[in-house]
């Protein structure tokens, strides 16, 4: 059993299966980019209590299943989404979607995911992908951050769908229930939405940890890493920050370039001037937190490791901060 | 980021598959290029499994100074923390602590053993000597 369906490599997980889920209700409209953008993905935060991997948890994008639920609620498409507690049912509910024709979004952790590079498989259990079908025992898997489609055994998907530990996927899958048409109207109402939304998780959400803000408060809290972590540690904190800002499915500079790209695009809907400006601003804010990268790898490659060298850093992120507000604001004012 | 300024580095990742970026051609536009790489990230993943092997070092002086049980070990080299393991091998977490003390773990059933052999994918005759057979 094979669907009709077309793999397509993109940046992200979660906008990837977005977009190419959507791939047929908006005949090709709802690109990554686009699906980026009025789920409102980008973000930052920084909370200095909690650890990932024994470092700072930081994050540069929204929260795991956010992209892809506001995405069709903008666009007015219903959505199919269920967690299992047991793993028979787990498998036999997606196998009947996949007899009625529908191609499933299916949460998974990478731990043990075969054909990811070991070097990448750490416990993270917010990775996307989509089932198109099966052939023997071997599931048809569209990994959006794959250059091409690939399979997993039965017992390989079943065991990185129910991966354990923190954002555990309980089997979870989704998928759009009716195939619905999308004008270039709703899309039109759905950027202008997606942007008022990500305005507020960028300039609104109060305290210093989350937004513009956050990013600010995290280019102070560098500046004193050197003397409360030893220079060491510290370097193993920038590199997390580096790994969250660059890795696979960022598209690059912390998602900035994807959501640049998103304003271009969204400029022909909208038929407003502004957002390829302050596209601009963004792909400058991507460049300097690329800047920031280069300069934080100087110190956890043993480089330099100064405390004028973690001052700089911390002005980077000061400096992004200032920018990204100014790029919000201008977003915030315009009179659609 | 320009166009031609995307890294081509050779990284881990580069091996098996190109990465998605999106970058900006001669007039300004958007558009996506493929990355094989870039040192940057390639080198902020060598710190975060460097860290890995330095836990794991100490997990395995610890267990053979009788300090804690060989779970440790295995809980470094499998990057879990108590939480992670309590999920795969079915146990509560405090059920999990009291088996990281070496007395505690002497006494345990082969069955319960058996549960934590799979949770970390080795046999239970490995579980107790720290034996790891994959590369």
């Amino acid at each position: 059993m094979k669907l009709d369906f077309e793999h397509h490599q993109s940046a992200h997980c979660e906008s990837g299966v977005t977009s190419s889920l959507l791939r047929e209700s908006s005949s090709n409209k709802i690109t990554e980019p686009l699906a980026f953008g009025i789920g409102a993905g980008l973000f930052f935060c920084y909370i200095p209590l909690i650890k990932i991997n024994n470092g700072p948890a930081i994050a540069f994008r929204t929260f795991p299943g956010l992209i892809f639920k506001r995405t069709c609620n903008a666009l007015g498409i219903p959505v199919i989404r269920k967690k299992f507690s047991s793993k028979g049912q787990a498998e036999s509910y997606l196998i009947e979607r996949l007899k009625e024709g529908h191609p499933v979004g299916c949460q998974v952790g990478v731990y043990y995911l075969s054909y990811f590079p070991r070097e990448y498989r750490f416990h993270f259990n917010a990775h996307n992908l989509i089932v198109f079908g099966k052939e023997d025992d071997n599931y048809l898997i569209s990994d959006p951050v794959m250059e091409t489609p690939t399979k997993l055994t039965s017992y390989e998907l079943e065991r990185v769908r129910f991966a354990k530990g923190a954002l555990a996927p309980k089997g979870q899958l989704y998928y759009p229930k009716s195939k619905a048409i999308i004008t270039d109207e709703q899309i039109r109402k759905a950027i202008i939405s997606g942007i008022k939304t990500n305005v507020n998780q960028m300039l609104r959400i109060p305290g210093n940890f989350a937004g513009v803000s956050g990013i600010k408060y995290t280019g102070k809290k560098i500046k004193n890493w050197r003397n409360k972590l030893g220079v060491e540690k510290a370097g193993s904190y920038l590199a997390q920050l580096v790994r969250m800002q660059e890795e696979i499915g960022t598209g690059g500079g912390g998602f900035r370039y994807i959501y640049g790209a998103f304003l271009q695009q969204a400029q022909a809907y909208t038929h407003n001037d502004q957002l390829s400006e302050i596209s601009k601003i963004f792909t400058q804010a991507g460049d300097l937190w690329r800047t920031a990268a280069v300069h934080a790898a100087g110190i956890y490659k043993g480089r330099l490791g100064s405390q004028e060298d973690f001052n700089q850093m911390g002005d980077y992120l000061i400096e992004i901060a200032e920018l990204e507000k100014n790029a919000f604001l201008a977003l915030k004012n315009i009179k659609w | 980021m320009k166009k031609e300024n995307v890294p081509q580095d050779m990284g881990a990742l580069g091996k098996i598959t190109k990465e998605v970026c999106y970058a900006t051609d001669n007039t300004g536009k958007y558009v996506t290029e493929l990355s094989s790489g870039w040192d940057v990230k390639s080198g902020a993943l060598d710190v975060a499994w460097k860290d890995v092997e330095e836990r794991v070092a100490r997990a395995k002086r610890r267990v053979l100074n009788g300090e804690v049980s060989p779970l440790l070990f295995f809980m470094e080299y499998r990057l879990m923390d108590i939480e992670i393991l309590a999920g795969y091998s079915g146990f509560w977490k405090w059920q999990v602590k009291r088996h990281l003390k070496p007395d505690v773990f002497k006494k345990l059933s082969d069955k319960k053993l058996q549960k934590y052999a799979d949770a970390f994918n080795v046999k239970v005759e490995d579980l107790k000597t720290m034996t790891v057979h994959e590369a």
